[in-house]
């Protein structure tokens, strides 16, 4: 079986598996990192939702083959090592502040998503409209949509 | 009105603060209180159900919910360790609702511990406990108060007794500080020393003083979440998320299913090709479909793909939406009263089916081996889920021990324990652990449902008064086969006059419906299309009919009171009964600012729902212009937008306000949806719906702008239920302000059930979609 290496939260992992293995699956199945969910397989409801080299993708769409040595993945697990200090990351903060979590199955995707959204509105030099905050499309089936743009716009004035 | 539970003062055995409860023997301090504790409800038995008030007002579905947890004699226990912190298996499921939150708080409060040293886990499956161990009806705190805090009471009264001998002082001059007992002098004990010395000998059985609503300061307080930091940091445990640690060798397992609706399996033409695929370990035929097992999901996915199976037609081959839509119309029982001209408003509404699935989908996992089955999954009856497994794999009951973990979700869903049982099947037919996980795919299209149903309503207006309305609700049936069902046949005899001659979707029909209206002639009736539970698979979806019923009732009440030419908050003001309810829809008409100037093509709409010992008010604003229906999101049913939403609740005593306003919110993300966008297709024997970019569930782009939610003050000293109290005003208050932003009455729910399907179907065979693999294209 071939070997893949990648960077996952800031640790070199290889693996054994087959080449069109799914990302989520090496994750999960593999590796045991299991923050990142299933909820679809087919890149629509998010709830895998994940970094790769510091923009959101999701890994149930792609082939561990598709990735290299030198792609660097976060995991939910591994996002408040990649904010300053030893706490969370503020977007989690401002989660817990907002409370919003009911079962949180959705939710490791959710602020994962939230954390590249802000950066990529930020490079852009504006700041988050609803329109943006329309744009995201985790499903959430317990319906916290509105706490999760409240605690969006917390996390990112602190970020 | 005199029969009004929700404003007469508790009757008697609820105001009581005086309980027994036991100190358990042995080592280590255990305490424990019977769960029938306080469930008594007020009018239990043998009341002549008189013809005005409806059964709701005298006895309603959480009476009877809370009735079937009295005569299991099952005690819970709370035990506190030597640091003093207490643990507390709560015989209930958590899939989001807050319970294990709110039980931490109930136990905090009367033990007198700070929140976060009360650990509060779910038990695993306690046969003793016969019916007293299903979650649903939001029924977990109004049923469970009074025997934790029993419980939590009789803990700090031994742990005060103990200290009492040990720092020489009475009882009565000790106070407790955040698990420290302390006596007049300054000199402490804490809670784990006092633990250690607390514990009997023999088992006795001791009274304890409940505390005065004056004396609480945690429950009614905001608190957030026990297990919020495990869900923002991956950390939460959901039973996918069992490793080889907790399960060794428990692999991946995927079901190909059918491309009917229950088709079952014939044949494999190609098993041993598939099981010589990468990472396939087994395939083998169990009576829902064919099972594989894999070292990845995806390469079940890819297995499942590739089987090629034989398939029985389905139990609904060849019929569409359409055809049930006859078949209801048919099974409408009369209205009484004739159509009488320009006095009658009536209204025929269609509510479609509605996919019951919550985010993480059904899944479970099971070893079986030896003449024994082990199983791990969000359930919400354990134990009818082992009698189940128990009857499907051929096994006594006692040789099957369920384990229930944190559920991702349910609605309704989780009662049923269809994934713990195919798991069990899968693992008994490979003579292998499996963790089994439905395909997405397969949840709209095979999982369960909420049933397609009609409802007519016709109302008479007679010297501007309403003098009768009357409601015909007609449904496929609803499959109450998780348990409950079967413990109605042993308390038919205690129920109130009457009701023991209907079949049980009935009888949760009457105990649960109640239009709160002074209309005259009252009458409400459920029939049920035909008896068959396994044509559709079917389950209570959150909030049962409730929702559709009350969707009906409210457009017909906007449109009397613009028959009467009354403003829709005056007029129900006018002729609503209780005094909760009008106090919640005045509050939601102050907080929304009802009847401010909108635009035209926009409207404010408002409607009000009465369950779970409380009441519930929305108030919406919603923009159907032409620009907002039509904007663009990629690959997104957008249409009508909710831009702002006010709910206010009254829940009797609320443990956890904020926990409150979560459920409000949620119930209202499912409202909405339910009332704009969100549906199933039946087409020629199958659901065309496959996924979510197919089930047009609420998403960001059509949530409110504003979303506000008021949990009202109440003076009733117990709790109401709230996990499904906030969807029926929800989903009435979007469709009465769809009707006055666009002046035409919507019947048919979803509103875009008609619109040109949004998505192209996916195959039925093979079942599941292959995952894509241009992921990196969308990186952002
Ligand atoms: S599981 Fe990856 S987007 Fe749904
Ligand atoms: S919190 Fe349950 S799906 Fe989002």
């Amino acid at each position: 079986m071939p070997k893949h290496t990648f960077q996952l939260n800031g640790e070199t992992v290889t693996v054994d598996v087959e080449d069109d293995v799914r990302i989520l699956w090496v994750l999960r199945d593999v590796l045991g990192v299991t923050g990142p969910k299933y909820g679809c397989g087919i890149n629509v409801c998010k709830a895998c939702t994940s970094h790769i080299n510091g923009k959101a993708f999701n890994p149930c769409a792609v082939p561990v083959g598709a990735i290299g040595p030198g792609d660097e993945i976060t995991t939910i697990e591994g996002l408040a090592d990649t904010a300053p200090g030893d706490g969370l990351h503020p977007m989690q903060d401002a989660w817990l502040e907002h409370d919003v979590a009911q079962c949180g199955y959705c939710q490791p995707g959710q602020i994962m998503t939230a954390v590249a959204l802000v950066n990529r509105v930020r490079a852009e030099n504006r700041a988050i409209t609803e329109d943006d905050l329309d744009s995201i499309r985790n499903v959430c089936r317990c319906g916290t949509y509105s706490r999760i743009r409240e605690a969006i716009r917390t996390g990112a004035a602190r970020m | 009105m005199p029969h009004d539970q929700t404003t007469d003062p508790p009757a008697t055995g609820l105001s009581r603060r005086s309980f027994v409860g036991y100190v358990m023997g042995g080592t280590g301090l255990v305490v424990a209180a019977d769960l029938a504790l306080g469930a008594a409800p007020a009018q239990a038995a043998g009341l002549p159900i008189p013809s005005v008030p409806q059964v709701p007002e005298l006895y309603d579905l959480n009476d009877f919910l809370t009735h079937c947890t009295m005569p299991t004699s099952g005690l819970i226990a709370i035990h506190v360790d030597e640091q003093g912190d207490a643990h507390f298996a709560l015989p209930r499921m958590e899939v989001g609702q807050g319970i294990t939150t709110s039980t931490a708080m109930i136990i905090a409060e009367e033990l007198d511990l700070p929140v976060e040293r009360v650990h509060v886990t779910l038990a695993p499956a306690r046969r003793e406990l016969l019916f007293n161990q299903l979650t649903g009806g939001s029924n977990t705190t109004i049923s469970t108060y009074t025997p934790i805090r029993v419980a939590a009471a009789v803990a700090r009264k031994a742990l005060l007794d103990a200290a009492a001998i040990q720092l020489g002082a009475l009882v009565t001059t000790l106070s407790v500080k955040g698990g420290v007992i302390f006596d007049l002098l300054g000199n402490s004990l804490s809670y784990g020393d006092a633990a250690a010395l607390a514990a009997p000998a023999q088992t006795k059985q001791v009274q304890v003083e409940l505390k005065a609503a004056a004396e609480r300061n945690v429950v009614g307080t905001p608190q957030r979440r026990v297990d919020a930091l495990d869900a923002v940091t991956g950390r939460k445990k959901f039973a996918m998320d069992l490793t080889e640690v907790d399960v060794p060798d428990a692999l991946p397992t995927m079901v190909c299913r059918a491309p009917d609706l229950n088709g079952r399996p014939v044949s494999v033409r190609n098993q041993a090709a598939v099981a010589a695929m990468p990472g396939v370990t087994h395939v083998a035929i169990i009576p829902t479909g064919v099972a594989v097992r894999a070292r990845t999901f995806g390469q079940c996915i890819d297995a499942v793909r590739a089987l090629d199976v034989e398939w029985k037609g389905g139990t609904v081959a060849g019929r569409s939406s359409a055809d049930i839509l006859e078949e209801l119309r048919s099974a409408q029982l009369p209205l009484a009263v004739p159509r009488l001209g320009a006095t009658t408003v009536e209204g025929d509404f269609v509510f479609h089916f509605r996919s019951g699935s919550a985010l993480e989908p059904n899944c479970a996992v099971a070893d079986v081996r030896d003449g024994t089955a082990t199983v791990w999954g969000g359930l919400k009856s354990p134990i009818d889920a082992q009698s189940k497994v128990a009857k499907a794999l051929g096994l006594p009951q006692a040789k099957v021990t369920v384990n229930v973990v944190q559920g991702g979700g349910s609605f309704g869903r989780k009662l049923f324990s269809d994934a713990a049982i195919e798991a069990a099947q899968a693992s008994q037919a490979f003579g292998a652990p499996v963790k089994l996980m439905w395909h997405r795919a397969d949840e709209p299209r095979q999982g369960r449902v909420h049933p397609m149903a009609t409802s007519r309503v016709r109302a008479t207006v007679l010297l501007g008064s309403v003098i009768s309305f009357e409601q015909r609700h007609t449904s496929v049936s609803t499959d109450f086969t998780h348990g409950l069902g079967e413990r109605l046949t042993a308390e038919v005899a205690a129920l109130p006059t009457g009701l023991g001659n209907l079949g049980f979707s009935e009888t949760v029909f009457l105990l649960s419906q109640e239009l709160p209206y002074n209309f005259g002639v009252v009458t409400q009736l459920l029939n049920e299309s035909d008896r068959d539970f396994d044509r559709f698979n079917t389950s209570s979806v959150r909030n049962i009919y409730s929702p559709d019923v009350r969707t009906a009732n409210e457009l017909i009440v906007d449109q009397l009171a613009a028959k009467l030419k009354l403003d829709p908050v005056a007029f129900r003001l006018k002729h609503l009964k209780s005094g909760i309810v009008k106090n919640v829809l005045r509050r939601a008409a102050e907080l929304g600012e009802w009847g401010r100037q909108m635009p035209a093509g926009t409207a404010q709409g408002i409607a009000i729902h009465k369950e779970y010992k409380g009441a519930t008010a929305v108030l919406v604003e919603i923009d159907c212009r032409r620009q907002t229906v039509d904007r663009r999101v990629r690959d997104a049913v957008t249409g009508p937008r909710v831009t702002k939403a006010t709910v206010v609740v009254d829940c009797g005593l609320a443990i956890n306000p904020l926990g409150v306003q979560a459920q409000m919110m949620g119930g209202f993300s499912d409202g909405m949806a339910q009332a704009l966008t969100y549906s199933n297709h039946l087409v020629d024997g199958h659901f065309l719906e496959a996924s979510w970019d197919n089930s047009a569930y609420t998403r960001q782009w059509n949530t409110p702008f504003e979303f506000r939610c008021e949990v009202v003050d109440s003076d009733r000293e117990e709790p109401g239920g709230i996990g499904e109290a906030g969807v029926a005003a929800s989903m009435a208050a979007v469709a009465c302000a769809y009707a006055r932003a666009t002046g035409s009455m919507p019947t048919e729910f979803p509103i875009n059930f008609h619109d040109p399907l949004h998505f192209e179907p996916k195959s039925f065979v093979p079942s599941v979609p292959a995952s894509p693999t241009n992921g990196l294209d969308f990186v952002s």
